[in-house]
């Protein structure tokens, strides 16, 4: 393939690793700006909201649904039901460890293997699929210049599918929603307060724990979605949780720890570079980049591109 | 106080006797103890290493099933040498150096009599050393070349399923005269898929054929279109082959990425094992071929001994589990388990075993077999042994998809799949 249609190419699949990893870790960088703790049970959270999805597509499927109606609800259905797992772990382990942050990783590494393993022992080793509600290919022009004029044609394979498209659009509306919950919600006033201090906004009447509850169910959630998203493209899997969650710490870390627009720049940083240097040179050197980026973050800019120094 | 005073005086004439039997029955356990040893009433154990967690779990329950299946027959027709077989499973996460050390619990924890039943190479390759140091005969069904190749050692056999080198050589005459000489080769990035890169290579260039493109995938990737690109324009097949979680998300792309327009597809069934060739967005493959180490649909042709040992591992007619038909076997593999445990039975049988003192002698009366006819015993086909080598011979099948089933489409004979000796491990010592 010509090099103009294949960067385009290798542009679009890193747009689609974007827009996932932007909202998986948008989910973990709340966590940790509004509680000030490591979840390192994110990645499983997002497998979990995956194989939720196949379960309530194949439930609705098997009663004779239609498969678009059973991924629309379990867009709707897995997140939640994700949450909620998460404020329950979040009101009765977390908060009884008084989110001590050496505790609080402990506490979270045994809920990932919980979680994994709950998860092999009922559904399976297997990799399943959920049907997209919509997935026709779209082949796409390319324009060369030819005879001195530019004429289109149809590159041979160069072509992608609405439902990617349809993922990137989905994963921009989520983030513009958090974005707006954030800014311009009562609830995310009180997300921030609580964010910026935690004992004044205790003093002011806060109930702290419940914000917790709900912003540690929120991060899961979005995980699960982002998983939903992705579900048709990959398969659920009961291992699929260790590549977001790597990925989503990467992410975090240069875009800098609770900084919403931060992680989604460094999203599309990471993911775009993903995908084009690992088309052109080898999905190796992507990563090694990315850690280097990690490390360089972390030497000169510890507090992340978009994060503020702490001022203690 | 008073309550241990009165218990005691209760028990004092009772608990004499039962201090005094238990007493009698601790004398002589040296003396069953040494008969269970020499005779017959102890159960052969065999260890049973299966990929239980980790990315090989779905071949690792089929695995499971059918080892138990297996087990299961032995026993019902007496045993081996009028013992009952053992399993005794463990997980190896699918982890070398966890091989390795779940090996080392069979020999030394569990007193297995032998080891059996790897399949990711990786984990052979972890493992096998440690099973040769620890002298335990070591059953692999892995399919890798690496038995074959003279990497391992003489503990370590693989009597129940071919390798890759001799499925792959047997593929090439098929694929050059059917579907096309200009080949492009789509393959995981490790071992098991630089043995398909290096052979079918070899292979395809005898015939005539050329590789016009090596397309290396790492195997933790999960999102294939973008090294689609780099298939050349004028490919007329495509040869594919993957493994782990992702492999569907593989073979969907490829239909995505080529839409109404795809060369000739010829692809290794592990590219769908334990994968529904029903699965949305798999239509495309209709009427591309596949190899296949036992056909996973059962075919017009079905022999009785398929079709007894696919009631037996409870597999209906299309591959699937008998109480769930979304779980689709490891058919193409799972097979070997089975085959494994008759030849160790009848190697224990040719060697008289008794314990593991006899384990050499046991290797011995393996290496010394060779034909071994279509069989319940041998319900994939016909196999020949090479004792060298310590690799089997069979036939390998190439099947059509057809309406969403794979349908049969050649049959190669064994001397399609042979190849000269690469070592002598019946040169090495115990």
């Amino acid at each position: 393939m010509e090099f103009g249609p294949y960067l385009m190419l290798a542009s679009l699949e890193g747009a689609v690793t974007t827009a996932v990893l932007s909202l998986t870790a948008v989910g973990l960088s709340l966590v940790f700006g509004v509680m000030r703790v490591v979840n390192v049970a994110h990645g499983e959270f997002f497998m979990l909201g995956a194989v939720l999805a196949w379960w309530i597509a194949s439930a609705i499927g098997g009663m004779g649904g239609n498969p678009a109606l059973g991924f629309v609800i379990a867009l709707v259905l897995a997140p939640l039901v994700v949450g909620s797992i998460a404020a329950v772990a979040d009101l009765t382990i977390l908060s009884r460890i008084d989110y001590d942050p050496e505790r609080t990783i402990v506490a979270t590494i045994g809920l990932l293997y919980i979680m994994q393993q709950v998860t092999l022992m009922t559904y399976g080793p297997d990799a399943r699929p959920v049907e997209a509600p919509f997935n026709a290919r779209i082949a796409l022009p390319w324009v060369e210049f030819a005879d001195g004029r530019p004429q289109i044609y149809w590159p041979w394979g160069f072509g992608t599918t609405t439902y990617k498209l349809g993922v990137i659009v989905a994963a921009a509306i989520v983030l513009l929603g958090v974005w707006f919950v954030m800014a311009r919600t009562r609830i995310g006033l009180i997300m921030r307060a609580t964010q910026l201090d935690r004992d004044m906004a205790l003093a002011f009447g806060i109930p702290v724990g419940r914000v917790y509850a709900f912003v540690f169910g929120l991060g899961a959630g979005l995980a699960a979605l982002a998983a939903v998203l992705v579900v048709p493209i990959q398969q659920a899997h009961y291992l699929m949780g260790g590549d977001p969650l790597l990925l989503s710490f990467i992410v975090v870390i240069i875009g800098g720890l609770g900084s919403l627009p931060g992680t989604v720049l460094a999203a599309l940083l990471i993911g775009m570079s993903d995908g084009i240097i690992s088309v052109f040179f080898s999905p190796t050197l992507a990563k090694i980049i990315a850690t280097l980026l990690v490390a360089l973050v972390l030497v000169f800019r510890p507090q992340g591109l978009f994060g503020t120094r702490a001022t203690r | 106080m008073t309550k241990s005073v009165k218990s005691g005086a209760v028990t004092t004439r009772r608990g004499a006797l039962k201090t005094l039997g238990i007493g009698a029955g601790a004398a002589t356990l040296p003396l069953w103890a040494r008969y269970a040893d020499a005779q017959s009433s102890a159960p052969i154990k065999i260890g049973f290493q299966v990929h239980r967690t980790g990315i090989g779990a779905a071949y690792g329950r089929w695995y499971d099933r059918t080892t138990t299946a297996a087990a299961k027959m032995i026993n019902d027709n007496g045993g081996i040498n009028g013992r009952m077989v053992e399993i005794i499973a463990e997980d190896d996460g699918t982890d070398p150096k966890r091989g390795a050390e779940v090996v080392e619990k069979f020999a030394t924890q569990y007193n297995c009599d032998v080891g059996f039943g790897t399949l990711f190479s990786h984990v052979v390759f972890g493992s096998a050393p440690r099973a040769g140091e620890l002298k335990l005969p070591y059953f692999v069904v892995s399919e890798g070349h690496h038995v074959a190749s003279g990497a391992l050692n003489r503990y370590t056999l693989q009597p129940g399923i071919t390798d890759v080198k001799s499925q792959v050589q047997a593929m090439a005459p098929f694929v050059a005269s059917n579907l096309g000489k200009k080949v492009t080769m789509i393959f995981p990035d490790f071992a098991f898929g630089h043995d398909h890169r290096d052979f079918f290579t070899a292979a395809i260039e005898a015939q005539g054929g050329q590789v016009l493109e090596h397309i290396a995938i790492p195997p933790t990737e999960t999102s294939f279109t973008r090294y689609f690109p780099k298939i050349p324009r004028d490919t007329e097949v495509i040869y594919h082959v993957m493994v782990g979680p992702a492999v569907l998300t593989f073979v969907k792309e490829l239909g995505e990425f080529f839409g109404p327009s795809r060369p000739e597809l010829f692809g290794f069934i592990d590219s769908l094992e334990a994968v529904d060739i029903g699965s949305a967005g798999l239509e495309f493959l209709d009427g591309t071929y596949f190899w296949e180490g036992n056909p996973r649909y059962a075919q017009e042709n079905q022999s009785e001994f398929d079709k007894a040992y696919r009631a037996a591992v409870g597999v209906d007619d299309n591959g699937a589990s008998l109480s769930d038909s979304k779980d689709i076997a490891t058919y193409s593999h799972m097979f070997g388990c089975w085959e494994t445990l008759n030849i160790i039975k009848r190697g224990m049988e040719a060697s008289g075993y008794a314990g593991p003192d006899d384990r050499a002698s046991l290797i011995e009366a393996v290496e010394a077999m060779s034909d071994m006819p279509h069989s319940l015993e041998h319900p994939q086909g016909a196999k020949r042994f090479n004792g060298k080598t310590h690799q089997t011979f069979g036939h390998q099948y190439i099947t059509r998809v057809t309406d969403g089933k794979l349908i049969l489409a050649h049959t190669t004979s064994i001397e399609d799949t042979l190849y000269p000796d690469e070592v002598d491990y019946t040169t090495q010592s115990f």
